[in-house]
């Protein structure tokens, strides 16, 4: 069974997202980890760079397939995790731990509207 | 989805990862992972399904002349338990597909097909290469695909698990076979070859007898720390390695001088199918050549990325990855060859809508240390 933590919002596409102060963390779901399998290389979005929802943003590379990340609430990229350079592989020890890019100038009702724990585990079942 | 001999072998293994590879659920890789997959071949041993593969006998007074014409290598010349690679080639020289060809006896072969092209192949031997459609006198071409389930046992410690289950095994040369092996008192054919860059043996056996002779390989390899292996690890294994893959190095529009497979093109025969295509080609110069490249720029490069030199289009990535021994993003390209591209020369590769930068690099990437 994929880990859900309940303190997170989800998209379909397989992200969470997490609010620390005025920042929106957004990285891959357990589920996504697991069906990716081991991966090898994470393309980061440009800092500064808008973005809107559902726009392309960034890639997830497995040993297996390239991997679209689907940005799920619009917002402008003001960090990104740079430890998944050097060590991609660290989204597969612990998908929650490791976020890709954090997002700034978004709205707090976009995150509200996505699903929560429960929403996502559902969602999972009708897969 | 068609399932192999051994798919109850490792269907409810914790962990495993099944696909649909070619219309067959198969491993893509196992608990362990591709990339511990990958190291256990490259440093111990590893197992893998292979079962989807197809097999047939070609039989006959004129097994050995039509096989000599069917394929660019040559089969007249072979020896009894001898192995060779061999490509099919179609009249204009592109490939039907690699096999590997294995002598019983002069008047029986024992031929390896791609698992993605066993009808296509099955057809172009019985029916529609010019030999066959020409009405000439055939010899007997019987399918051993659905009957048979084949293993392969690949890395340097595959020679010790061998040793204790089959010693007569242990003493084959590199390309060579026994026709009548015995793995845990089952009959398999028996060879010293493999798809990985490593020294390995590949098992050919009933389809009833391999549950049995894959868990003796898994038992006895524990002492070696075998791992079971997916296709996952086959692929990077066999990149590293630059094996061909039909589809991806050679296929129905790609010819065997193009993939620089030009060594198993013999012109000194005196005809097969393809000859007049690839001697026109060989004289009025090959179009294109297969190079291997490393990334400069970090990105993962794929079948089919377009490969550019300053502005200009030159060609597709035909296989790439990150090569788990070597930790570098690289892969081979098809190119064109009035580029005249050296070593070190730096073109760049269209990965997501981007241009990377990539240089071309000397191959295979992995090549196994010899045995002092």
């Amino acid at each position: 069974m994929s880990k859900i933590p309940t303190d997170l919002r989800y998209s379909k596409d397989h992200e969470w997202v997490r609010i620390v102060q005025d920042a929106a963390l957004v990285g891959i779901t357990d589920y996504a980890q697991d069906s990716l399998g081991e991966i090898v290389f994470v393309e980061l979005p440009p800092v500064d760079e808008a973005y809107a929802a559902d726009e392309e943003i960034a890639n997830i590379e497995s040993v297996k397939a390239a991997s679209a990340i689907y940005n799920p609430i619009a917002g402008t990229v003001s960090a990104v995790n740079d430890e998944l350079d050097g060590s991609p592989e660290l989204i597969n020890e612990d998908c929650y731990k490791h976020y890709l890019y954090q997002l700034k100038d978004f709205n707090k009702a976009d995150v509200e509207a996505l699903l929560d724990a429960k929403g996502y585990e559902e969602f999972l079942r009708t897969l | 989805m068609k399932r192999t001999p051994l798919y109850d072998q490792y269907c409810s293994m914790p962990k495993v990862k099944l696909i649909d590879f070619g219309g067959w659920e198969l491993p893509v890789n196992f608990e362990a992972g591709i990339l511990a997959e990958h190291h256990a071949v490259r440093n111990a041993v590893g197992l893998f399904d292979i079962s989807h593969m197809g097999e047939c006998i070609i039989r006959g007074h004129l097994a050995a002349t039509f096989l000599d014409y069917l394929v660019t290598n040559t089969v007249v010349d072979m020896t009894d338990g001898q192995i060779i690679y061999a490509l099919m080639c179609y009249p204009d020289g592109t490939v039907v597909d690699d096999l590997i060809i294995y002598r019983i006896d002069s008047e029986t072969y024992w031929v390896v097909m791609n698992a993605a092209n066993i009808e296509k192949d099955l057809r172009w031997i019985t029916k529609e290469n010019p030999w066959s459609s020409s009405n000439k006198e055939m010899p007997e071409v019987i399918d051993y695909s659905d009957q048979t389930a084949q293993m392969a046992l690949q890395g340097p410690s595959a020679i010790s698990v061998i040793g204790r289950l089959c010693p007569e095994g242990a003493s084959l040369g590199f390309f060579r076979f026994l026709p009548e092996a015995k793995i845990a008192s089952k009959t398999c054919i028996l060879s010293r070859n493999g798809y990985t860059g490593e020294d390995g043996f590949e098992i050919y056996c009933k389809a009833a007898d391999a549950p049995v002779i894959w868990n003796a390989l898994l038992t006895t390899g524990k002492d070696f720390n075998i791992l079971p292996c997916g296709l996952g690890a086959r692929d990077t294994l066999r990149l590293e390695a630059k094996l061909p893959l039909y589809g991806h190095e050679i296929s129905d529009t790609i010819t065997p001088l193009e993939a620089n497979l030009g060594v198993f093109v013999r012109f000194d025969k005196p005809d097969f199918c393809g000859k007049q295509a690839l001697k026109r080609q060989e004289q009025s110069g090959v179009p294109r050549s297969l190079r291997g490249f490393e990334m400069i720029d970090a990105a993962v490069p794929r079948n089919g990325y377009r490969v550019f030199l300053k502005e200009k289009d030159i060609g597709y990535v035909t296989s790439g990855t990150k090569s788990p021994t070597l930790g570098i993003f690289c892969g081979y390209m098809l190119i064109d060859r009035d580029t005249g591209l050296k070593f070190g020369d730096e073109i760049d590769i269209e990965i997501h809508g981007k241009k990377k930068r990539a240089k071309l690099v000397k191959t295979p990437f992995y090549k196994k240390t010899p045995k002092k």
